[in-house]
């Protein structure tokens, strides 16, 4: 059964038709096209699909595309504004990126712990991408990543 | 510093030695990398595989009947397949889909190409194949002695032997000898990325490839086989690769060669991506070992002979088997001098997912062993496990167990001492609880570095320098992640005076380049790094660069005189040797060198181990980039805690238990505490800049430093890994430690 959803999505409005069963993340991917979100398990192990809805960090494979209805997304691609966010250029500084295929769910998982929380400590930090699995960096370069723009206020 | 020219100061040099950012940053932090998934074309189809049910078992008959569903463009089986339907690097046996036996659960039987992957992946369900169901081996010890056989050719993939002097020899002049078994485990590659592909027929009749795979040549020539077609008509681009680490060599070709039968048959875009259960069910793993070492000494620590046995699981088709277990076979005495050695590694059959290249090939068994060994064999001499190592360590012009000759600077004791300094700074505080015990220990290696006599080892690059002075890079080797764009750039830009702004990457397209080999083997920077070297060196003497240094003009003069500035350079390996009879002879052309020491807590009550504090130093030749190589080890670092301690893709009869995240648990943030990497640098004549190799040996050490950390926390030795709770806790009931 197809249903009419309306939501905002990188400050843009969307409506379309989905069916019930589908998840936010072949919504965004397969529906729209928007494929920065990336699928690794399917099971909210993996984090690799993390978007923000409504400011808070969410697994789109585990939620329905009918359950964003009238929510706010924030994807990997809305983060820059006219500059890059500067999660974006820490991880470049820091040398937070391999193959990257986790860094657009890790960047949002990010910024919405630093939304909560401006002066996290790193046990926070961790625990906040603790359901972001990266296969390529230890993780180390990616806390310092988080760690720098939390200190200068990001 | 070398007769090849590579004698640059560091301080001299502008780009390369430097920790620039990556040059792939800005896509991947925006969302707009392409991975092969995130590729769409106008009117694709999407495919989806019917798998076998049973891990080992003759098919009698395939009824398609019911997957006729509406949506559904093609179903493809084995008689459909308009090329050799085998293929395999060494051994041509594996199918890319099957219609008499199946081996693996992995194995397809069928393909669908359907309007959505929902309607593809139902139909797909819908096929139904009765079988009759075929006695199967699952441990490669019974497969050994089995009268059945998996395959017509037998059970056995290879056996490699190493012969130096006579053990029974050195057994006799040794004071103690010391008999110990080691076990390790399957390991899941767990690129974050599953394989996927994207195929798109083209109007000449032939075929373009989108793919996840590490190495676009091999995947071409899997597909030209399957699909009949010569070479040139088949296009292999790389999508971005969400991670490889060995293990998106013949997982990703077989995927890519199914996208691209469906493809051929409904003339449209076809895309197959693997869910992460079939990524976890059917991509090989790496090889589960069975070691047997015997080792002699003499009180004073002096190693007179090792007598080494292992078996190895190979799985259901033979896939690298050979040349991993060849890795072994050269590295198996660890970096020790010891003049009577006898080795046998042997692969076999089994019917569990096959095994095959990952990061490491065929050295992380070993080296947990023989680590763990040197250990056990200190404990026994009453003498430290430092003490027993530098007795025996490989020395700079002394001999290795293959009969090499050791040429370059060999820096096992500096990598030792480093590193032993930075991990005992401070003394080993126990925690106030009683309940945690914390211990410290470390293991080093040597490591061949390429191909080594595994085969022809040669790659090119392209550097095509422009009018306005910026230049288009393409290599024969492929970002896997690793940041070879970066380094590449790096070299392009030091050689020819260019920013590195001015410099654009073309990512892999078998088309567009000459086959440069597979990016495997921690090859590239020291392979890749040369051939792009060669095209430099090229420009640079044909711009003549050393009279008119000023590369504006010189671009103008040479364009004007009628010469290209499109070079192509093309590196051959230095040369190497194997005899199999004997197992001796200089394997690879150079070696690395490391030393890697952990300081863990285990809980007494739960056996769960945690990692405090990691430090490892690499001697890297020269770091090009100094940042990618501290990354490098930070990943190399984590994965070998997996390996130690929680990774384990658990098989039982064949069937994988733990098909996902949710089961087998890689390190997550919270896994390690602390990682101090140290770069050691001695300038090897064989590499650009001295540069030698890193990916690998990062991987190889960390499970037998927390064995042995583990031991001098709780007394108890781990001889299976990984050391999950309930082993360690097992060991220490063994002991009787306090629990």
């Amino acid at each position: 059964m197809q249903h009419k959803i309306l939501l905002t999505i990188n400050g843009e409005q969307y409506e379309n038709f989905v069916s019930s069963e589908r998840t936010l993340l072949d919504f965004l991917r397969d529906d729209l096209g928007i494929t920065g979100s990336k699928k690794g398990c399917d099971e909210g192990e993996c984090g690799a699909c993390t978007v923000l809805v409504d400011g808070i960090a969410v697994d789109s494979c585990l939620m329905l595309a009918v359950e964003a209805d009238g929510c706010e997304l924030l994807t990997v691609e809305g983060l820059n504004k006219s500059e890059l966010d500067p999660l974006q250029k820490a991880f470049i500084e820091h040398g937070a990126i391999q193959c990257g295929y986790c860094t657009p769910g890790m960047l949002l998982s990010a910024k919405a712990l630093l939304l909560e929380k401006n002066d996290p400590t790193d046990d926070e930090i961790k625990e906040a991408i603790a359901g972001n699995l990266c296969r390529c960096t230890g993780y180390l370069s990616i806390i310092d990543a988080i760690r720098s723009v939390a200190k200068g206020g990001g | 510093m070398d007769s090849k020219g590579n004698s640059e100061k560091k301080k001299d040099l502008t780009c390369v030695g430097k920790s620039v950012r990556r040059v792939d940053g800005w896509p991947k932090v925006l969302g707009k990398a392409k991975y092969t998934a995130d590729h769409s074309f106008e009117g694709m189809l999407f495919a989806a595989v019917k798998r076998a049910d049973f891990p080992h078992a003759r098919i009698k008959s395939i009824d398609v009947e019911g997957a006729q569903l509406p949506g559904v463009e093609a179903i493809m089986l084995e008689e459909d397949i308009p090329g050799n339907p085998r293929f395999g690097a060494l051994n041509p046996h594996q199918p890319v889909i099957i219609s008499d036996i199946v081996r693996y659960l992995g194995d397809g039987i069928a393909l669908v190409a359907a309007k959505s992957e929902k309607i593809a992946r139902e139909a797909a369900k819908r096929i139904v194949v009765s079988y009759e169901e075929l006695p199967g081996l699952f441990d490669p010890r019974e497969a050994r002695k089995s009268e059945l056989s998996i395959h017509p050719e037998g059970n056995e993939i290879v056996h490699h032997v190493l012969r130096k002097g006579e053990v029974s020899e050195g057994f006799a002049a040794a004071d103690v000898v010391l008999e110990r078994d080691y076990q390790t485990q399957f390991q899941e590659h767990a690129y974050l990325e599953p394989e996927a592909a994207v195929a798109v027929p083209q109007p000449d009749g032939g075929i373009t490839v989108y793919g996840s795979m590490q190495h676009p040549f091999s995947t071409r020539r899997v597909v030209a086989r399957v699909l009949g077609l010569p070479l040139a008509k088949v296009r292999v681009i790389q999508g971005e690769l969400g991670g490889g680490f060995g293990g998106k060599d013949e997982s990703s070709s077989i995927v890519c060669a199914r996208a691209a039968l469906l493809a051929l048959k409904t003339g449209k875009p076809v895309k197959l991506v693997n869910t992460r259960e079939e990524s976890f069910v059917e991509s090989y793993k790496r090889h589960p070992y069975y070691l047997h070492y015997k080792v002699g000494a003499k009180k004073d620590g002096t190693l007179t002979a090792m007598e080494i046995e292992i078996v190895a699981d190979g799985g259901a088709y033979a896939s690298m088997s050979t040349f991993v277990t060849w890795r072994s076979v050269v590295q198996a005495t660890g970096p020790y001098t010891v003049p009577n050695v006898k080795t046998d590694v042997y692969a076999y059959h089994t019917n569990n997912t096959y095994t095959g290249a990952f990061r490491g090939f065929g050295s992380p068994q070993i080296v947990y062993a023989s680590e763990s060994l040197m250990d056990e064999l200190a404990a026994e001499l009453k003498i430290s496990p430092a003490e027993i190592r530098k007795k025996n360590f490989y020395q700079q012009g002394g001999e290795t167990a293959t009969g090499q000759t050791l040429k370059h600077v060999v820096s096992l004791e500096p990598a030792l001492d480093a590193v032993l300094a930075e991990l005992n700074k401070k003394p080993l505080e126990q925690n106030a609880n009683p309940v945690f015990s914390r211990g410290r220990g470390f293991a080093c290696s040597y490591r061949g570095v390429a191909l080594g006599a595994e085969g022809v080892d040669a790659t090119g690059a392209v550097v095509n320098l422009l009018e306005d002075g910026s230049a288009i890079v393409s290599t024969g080797v492929a970002e896997n992640g690793q940041g070879l764009r970066t380094v590449f750039s790096q070299i392009v830009s030091e050689e020819l005076g260019i920013p590195l702004e001015k410099i654009v990457f073309l990512d892999c397209d078998t088309s567009s380049i000459a086959d440069g080999g597979p990016s495997v083997a921690s090859r590239c920077t020291i392979m890749g790094g040369n051939a792009v070297r060669h095209a430099c060196l090229q420009l640079k003497e044909r711009l003549n660069l050393s009279e008119q240094p000023d590369l504006q003009k010189a671009i103008k003069a040479t364009l004007n005189a009628g010469k290209s500035l499109y070079a192509f350079g093309w590196h051959n390996a230095p040369k190497v040797s194997w005899d199999e009879h004997t197992g001796q002879g200089d394997a690879y052309f150079t070696y690395v060198y490391a030393c890697q020491g952990v300081e863990v807590e285990v809980n007494n009550q739960t056996g769960e181990t945690k990692v405090l504090r990691a430090v490892a130093a690499h001697d890297v030749g020269m770091a090009l980039n100094p940042q990618q190589v501290e990354l490098q080890i930070y990943g190399g670092v984590t994965m070998g805690a997996g390996y130690g301690l929680t990774e384990e893709v658990i098989l039982e009869k064949g069937v994988t238990k733990n098909p996902n995240f949710n089961g087998y648990h890689i390190p997550d943030s919270r896994m390690i505490g602390e990682i101090v990497p140290i770069i050691i640098e001695n300038p090897d004549a064989a590499g650009p800049f001295g540069a030698k190799t890193i990916g690998e040996p990062t991987c190889e050490l960390l499970a037998p430093a927390i064995a042995n950390a583990i031991l001098q926390a709780t007394g108890a030795r781990v001889r299976t890994i990984p050391a999950t709770p309930a082993r360690v806790l097992h060991a220490m009931q063994k002991e009787g430690a306090p629990a």
